[in-house]
């Protein structure tokens, strides 16, 4: 019988989760077990239901896993639909307070669900299925470990259900980025390791001489956030059979560990894994050689290097000793050229080929997003500064900073790769509608950039308000004020964010209608009369 | 199939690998990006000896600049002490009248008592001190314990119903519910709202009003400072002006705390805030 084993080890999991429910030490993790029972309830009878008992031909060891790398595609659609709609959701709670149901959907437990949903089940999701698509072919071997990689998708995405049932219900370690408690933790360590295991499997079993530069960005990606999740949720649960835990660190220290994991998940999760997919499917759909191999190794191992060291620099003007402040600086400063090196590696890449921009809407993604990388990894090393920091600090500055970097990179560049990986995974000859797909790219543009612009209004207006003290010494405005001022502001990020929620469903229908195998009737980008060019014209 | 070949379009040479179709040329980093990368490194070698950042054993290099974000604060400090000039050491000396009487002083104690508000004071009383059910608006001429500079201040120095001050405000309505029958209670209300509303004044409510309720709002109902007891004639409801709320609070009635200040905020903001408050309208 085919998934036996698995059938039974679910099973069991199951029961393990009930008598969790049963023998729970607090409401909440009671109702998160039964929230495991029935997620593993189903998945057994689905497994079972799925049973063959004839016997199973061996797949072809020779040719690519896509199993996972499909679901994996689906799964970035949809949970970065949701992620995004949350985000629309507590950016109108911001606006509107009455909109806060509690206790489930107030912002306290939304802000977490949505920034936990497009991070790691929106991101996540991207990388690990575009790093399984990318080192396979990059390698030419098949992913190592079997059904493993099926693992990794399945294990994590019970992670994300975990994760956001977890803040719903109210269980949190307040850790920033890292909410979720010791035993969704332990979970996602053992997802992990198996994940790591199956990247590094493929990259040993290669059958190329060298290690493309991607797999370089996809390792250091896994290596260090593996690193990162261990160190920071080190905690003792009160309860073995309870919601809570004790961290292992204390004031400084602890918001030091904190802010280096915090920082790191940028550094590592959306910086070093998005630019392994830039390395892969930027000269793929631009068909141009990497622009310098130089330059991304020197890039890589010096991005590599600095990043890790820059996190103090979340905690500036606080309890944390000046020397670890400065360096926290001076780190970030360092940054910047090793950050644009791959932003020169991917725009320069495109040399060449920049006429595609005009006619072909991914490459033109891919432009927006290496050129939103290029602009927040300016804008994070400045507002490192102490004397910027000082103003920009605790402001919704920070918040247009975040999402600049990642609704223009990591989002427009995951677009990017879903656009070019999805019709090649289910053999389709092409999208269903590229027009679609400018629609997308026009609709996230005008949303990046009202979120960003006003963001970066009201955060500096907000940082002003908040120092504002009159000839004497006394202050100016209430906090009450500075919020009220802010009013008009959050409606427009609202409607920003709006719009880029739009695209991205439109992105989901036209994706889905690919994978369905349609084809839209359109004229094609350019004009018919666009007639099909040489690529370049050779250099002189 | 490791041969290096010239890239036709750029005629740069490439590396010679090849994966899935990629190749990558072999272009030298660009210039201005090395030397802009130098640049930053020699920056920040420069900046953390002149400011503190080396760890050592138990302690950390101090920086040649001899700065640190303490003694900067201490000076921010003590720059915005010195703005504030003498005004502090007048007002701590000075009596909340004199203070009034002092047209500069006046002035400066209500800049500074506008700050102390806003910091301590907006929570509930909202930041145009417009109050809201519950908390009283400071604008009106209604003063549930005294409008005058002096009843202010002890207002503000011990709060009300606070149970950390000896010094404190204290009265309580009885919860006439226990009290009184629902017909009595049904009277008194008709009664209270012809207070305010100009309506007739002969029911039954009258005699009701009279025997529970005149002790401390007073015969004609205007109320009574010296018990907090407020003035029911001016059409100012500090938890809701119709019959329904007006019956809750007779029957159950809700009383407000305020919170004493003067062992959190010290005598002159205390002062300063009295000017402030004072000065919003209404006081006597």
């Amino acid at each position: 019988m085919t998934n036996g084993s698995y059938i039974v080890g679910l099973g069991l999991f199951a029961f393990i989760a009930l008598m969790g429910a049963g023998f729970a030490a607090d409401q909440p993790f009671a109702q998160h077990m039964w929230v495991l029972f029935f997620v593993l309830v189903g998945a057994t009878f689905a497994l079972i239901r799925r049973a063959q008992f004839a016997p199973v031909q061996a797949p072809d060891p020779d040719a690519y896993m896509d199993g996972p790398i499909r679901y994996g595609a689906i799964a970035t659609i949809f949970w970065g639909v949701i992620g995004l709609t949350v985000g629309v959701v507590v950016a109108l709670q911001l606006a509107f307070p009455d909109l806060n149901i509690e206790p489930w959907f107030n912002f306290g437990r939304m802000r977490p669900l949505h920034t936990s949903a497009v991070i790691f089940a929106f991101g996540g999701n991207a990388l690990i299925a575009t790093s399984f698509y990318v080192v396979q072919r990059t390698s030419r071997a098949r992913l190592f470990g079997g059904d493993l990689a099926w693992f990794v998708f399945w294990g994590y995405q019970l992670f994300i259900v975990m994760a956001a049932t977890g803040y719903l219900l109210g269980i949190t370690q307040s850790r920033e980025y890292a909410e979720p408690e010791w035993y969704v933790d332990i979970w996602l360590t053992i997802v992990w390791v198996a994940y790591l295991l199956v990247f590094l499997g493929t990259i040993l079993k290669r059958k190329e001489p060298h290690i493309y530069v991607a797999n370089w960005f996809y390792l250091a990606f896994i290596v260090t956030i593996a690193m990162l999740h261990i160190v920071n949720n080190l905690a003792v649960p009160a309860s073995f059979v309870g919601s809570h835990s004790y961290s292992l660190f204390a004031g400084v220290q602890d918001a030091l560990t904190q802010w280096w994991y915090g920082h790191n998940a940028v550094g590592f999760f959306l910086t070093a894994g998005f630019l392994g997919m830039m390395y892969y499917f930027v000269p793929k759909q631009a068909e141009r050689p990497v622009y310098s191999y130089r330059l991304s190794i020197i890039h890589f191992w010096a991005l590599i290097f600095l990043y890790i060291w820059a996190g103090p620099h979340h905690l500036h003007y606080t309890a944390l000793p000046d020397w670890a402040q400065t360096l926290g600086m001076v780190f970030s400063i360092m940054l910047w050229m090793p950050s644009w090196g791959g932003m020169i590696n991917g725009l320069m890449t495109l040399s060449g080929a920049w006429d595609k921009i005009r006619t072909d809407p991914v490459i033109r993604m891919m432009v927006a997003a290496i050129a939103f990388y290029g602009m927040a990894t300016f804008e994070g090393p400045m507002m490192s500064i102490k004397a910027v920091n000082s103003l920009s600090h605790y402001t919704d500055w920070t918040i247009g900073h975040v999402h600049s970097g990642a609704l223009g990179w990591n989002g427009l560049i995951t677009f990017a790769a879903l656009y070019f990986m999805v019709p090649r995974l289910w053999g389709r000859a092409r999208l269903y509608s590229e027009r679609l797909v400018v629609w997308h790219f026009w609709l996230a543009m005008i949303g990046i950039v009202v979120y960003a612009a006003v963001m970066w209004v009201s955060g500096i207006m907000q940082g002003l308000m908040w120092r504002e003290y009159d000839e004497q010494g006394f202050l100016v405005y209430s906090f009450a004020e500075t919020v009220q001022a802010m009013f008009p502001y959050y409606l427009m990020r609202a409607l920003g964010g709006a719009l880029y929620l739009a695209g991205a469903i439109i992105m989901a229908y036209n994706l889905t209608m690919t994978i369905l195998g349609h084809e839209r009737e359109e004229e094609p980008i350019g004009g018919k009369s666009a007639a099909p060019r040489p690529a370049a014209v050779p250099a002189e | 199939m490791s041969h290096k070949e010239i890239d036709e379009i750029s005629g740069v040479a490439t590396t010679g690998h090849e994966w899935d179709g990629i190749r990558e040329l072999d272009n030298p980093m660009p210039r201005w990006w090395l030397w802009t990368f130098y640049a930053t490194i020699v920056w920040a070698l420069v900046y953390t000896i002149a400011y503190p950042a080396w760890p050592l054993v138990s302690s950390a290099t101090s920086g040649m600049l001899g700065w640190s974000s303490r003694a900067d604060l201490r000076t921010e400090l003590a720059s915005a002490e010195a703005a504030k000039g003498d005004y502090v050491a007048a007002i701590e000396k000075a009596s909340v009248e004199e203070i009034l009487a002092d047209d500069t002083l006046r002035q400066f104690a209500i800049s500074a008592g506008s700050a102390a508000f806003k910091v301590n004071c907006v929570q509930c009383h909202g930041s145009g001190a417009a109050g809201s059910p519950g908390y009283p608006n400071l604008n009106d001429d209604e003063w549930l314990w005294g409008g005058s500079p002096e009843d202010i201040r002890t207002t503000i120095a011990h709060g009300i119903r606070f149970a950390g001050d000896e010094d404190t405000r204290i009265s309580e309505m009885p919860a006439y519910g226990d009290i009184l029958s629902r017909e009595e209670i049904a009277d008194v209300v008709k009664h209270v709202v012809a207070l305010s509303g100009g309506g007739d004044l002969s029911g039954p409510g009258a005699e009701v009003f009279a025997n529970n309720c005149a002790a401390c709002h007073g015969e004609a109902g205007k109320g009574g400072a010296e018990f907090g007891a407020p003035d029911l004639t001016d059409a100012i409801w500090l938890y809701g002006s119709s019959p329904a709320e007006i019956t809750a609070q007779v029957r159950q009635p809700r009383h407000g705390v305020m919170p004493a200040w003067q062992a959190r905020l010290g005598e002159t903001t205390v002062k300063e805030l009295t000017v402030y408050v004072h000065s919003l309208g209404g006081g006597r």
